[in-house]
């Protein structure tokens, strides 16, 4: 393992520990007087209708899907553009051709309504 | 990382620069409401809180002594873990993501160990990205925990938000990544020294125009800010994923809010400001970290003065930006660089 690593594990753990110091010293402190209004979940002053976590909408779930294509696409650009010098004119044809092919799946999702919000 | 030193000594010296740094990103917090509510004050014609301490400046430590003494609650039917994880998480993920951050030049040693930032890794700004994604589970953990409709409706809206505005920052930064041939922050920021024709600074913004527009659009989304403030619309969420939070675990999301704005206005300063270079660095390297703050504070002040002056944007309007302009432009924008590097090899000091 590189040595870099270390102090930024170092760090984590200590960044780690403050986040739940701060949680623990309010528990510590604050009071806790929990009544049956006081726990229900808020709805503008209504008793909540049913359970919360139901159904939502599929466009969410399309969206996660872009998301992931598009965010792996540009991991895979990340070394490319730090090595893209001594790739030269063949690498910007190789990336040309891929992000071709991944614009036409990007036009096909937004022709499709796949971006559409309404 | 210097191998003339003992393993023991890396780790106090590392607890100690983590512990100053830590401290310093909380006080940046208090600090960073308070400057936005007198400034928001001015900006409305209102003074702004100035009744604690003189100018106001006693006001962070009140509230933070209210909050802490706030009741610890759990809403009957949350999900107990999850609630209590979500404010945990976005905390400390957005204290992590600064382990990278130079906040000054990596000649200035102490015990000879760069003084200006916990660690330099040759994936630095890869690392930074990896670190903040963690952050949209916070979001979608605290908003579906709570199980109110608010708080899952905001938390998904947030979580949207956050993911596709990642791809449009994820682009711009590789504009700045193709010019200058690596990962690493300190490199990145040391390719940016002198000036062209004698005095306009070799900041990479004058050669990444473009590219630093999108990736301050991307920055104030990916904060939840003004005008991309859609996760705490009030009028239609109440506050969104926050709605069941109370006391410190809501203060916490707001820490966290307020550490990412420092975060991505430090990662635009590094990126596209030339982050520590300034006049007399060869003499005084030490004042780097004063030129740094300088501009990150800028770039604090410009996300609250959009707040002050921008409506927020609808939601649809919100995903047709992120998806249909700020990430075709990216894409654009990275084939150009990518086309002038080809030509001009010799262009942002990569080559």
């Amino acid at each position: 393992m590189e040595l870099g690593y270390l102090p930024i594990l170092i760090y984590f753990l200590l960044a780690v520990a403050i986040s739940t110091l701060i949680l623990f010293v309010n528990r510590l402190l604050g009071p806790r007087r929990p009544t049956p209004g006081k726990a229900e979940a808020y709805e503008s002053g209504i008793h909540p209708q049913g359970n919360a976590r139901g159904r939502f909408h599929i466009r969410y779930y399309v969206i996660a899907m872009l998301f992931l294509l598009f965010d792996l696409e540009i991991a895979f650009i990340y070394p490319w553009a730090v090595l893209y010098r001594r790739l030269g004119l063949g690498g910007l044809l190789e990336m040309l051709t891929f992000l071709v092919i991944l614009m036409v799946g990007y036009l096909y999702a937004w022709k499709r309504g796949a971006l559409k919000w309404e | 990382m210097p191998s003339n030193i003992s393993l023991l000594a890396l780790v106090l010296i590392t607890i100690v620069k983590g512990a100053v740094l830590i401290g310093a990103l909380l006080m940046a917090f208090a600090y960073g409401t308070w400057l936005e509510r007198r400034l928001v004050g001015r900006f409305q014609l209102r003074l702004g809180p100035n009744r604690v301490g003189p100018l106001g400046l006693m006001q962070p430590m009140a509230d933070g002594v209210k909050v802490i003494f706030k009741e610890d609650f759990v809403p009957a039917q949350a999900d107990r873990l999850a609630y209590w994880l979500a404010p945990a998480l976005v905390v400390a993920v957005a204290l992590t993501a600064f382990a990278v951050i130079p906040f000054g030049p990596p000649s200035v040693k102490l015990f000879g160990v760069p003084l200006f930032y916990i660690s330099n890794v040759n994936v630095g700004i890869l690392l930074i990205l990896a670190v903040t994604s963690i952050g949209a589970y916070g979001v979608i953990l605290g908003g579906w925990a709570s199980n109110s409709k608010y708080s899952l409706l905001g938390g998904l809206r947030s979580t949207a938000q956050l993911i596709s505005y990642e791809l449009g920052v994820g682009l711009a930064i590789l504009g700045v990544i193709l010019l200058a041939g690596t990962l690493e922050l300190p490199q990145i920021v040391e390719q940016q020294a002198g000036t062209w024709f004698g005095f306009l600074p070799r900041w990479n913004i004058f050669l990444q125009p473009l590219g630093f527009l999108l990736y301050s659009i991307g920055a104030l989304a990916e904060t939840n800010r003004a005008p991309f403030d859609l996760p705490e619309a009030e009028q239609e969420l109440t506050t969104g994923y926050q709605t069941e939070y109370g006391g410190m675990k809501s203060a916490m999301f707001y820490m966290a809010e307020y550490i990412d704005i420092v975060l991505v206005s430090s990662i635009a300063t590094l990126l596209f400001l030339g982050g520590w270079q300034g006049p007399f660095i060869q003499q005084l390297p030490g004042l780097g970290v004063l030129w740094f703050l300088v501009k990150v504070l800028a770039f604090v002040f410009i996300f609250i003065w959009l707040r002050a002056t921008l409506p927020r944007i609808r939601y649809d309007q919100l995903m047709d930006l992120g998806w249909k302009v700020v990430l075709p432009l990216a894409l654009l924008n990275l084939l150009l660089t990518a086309l002038i590097v080809l030509i001009w090899p010799w262009l942002g000091g990569g080559g």
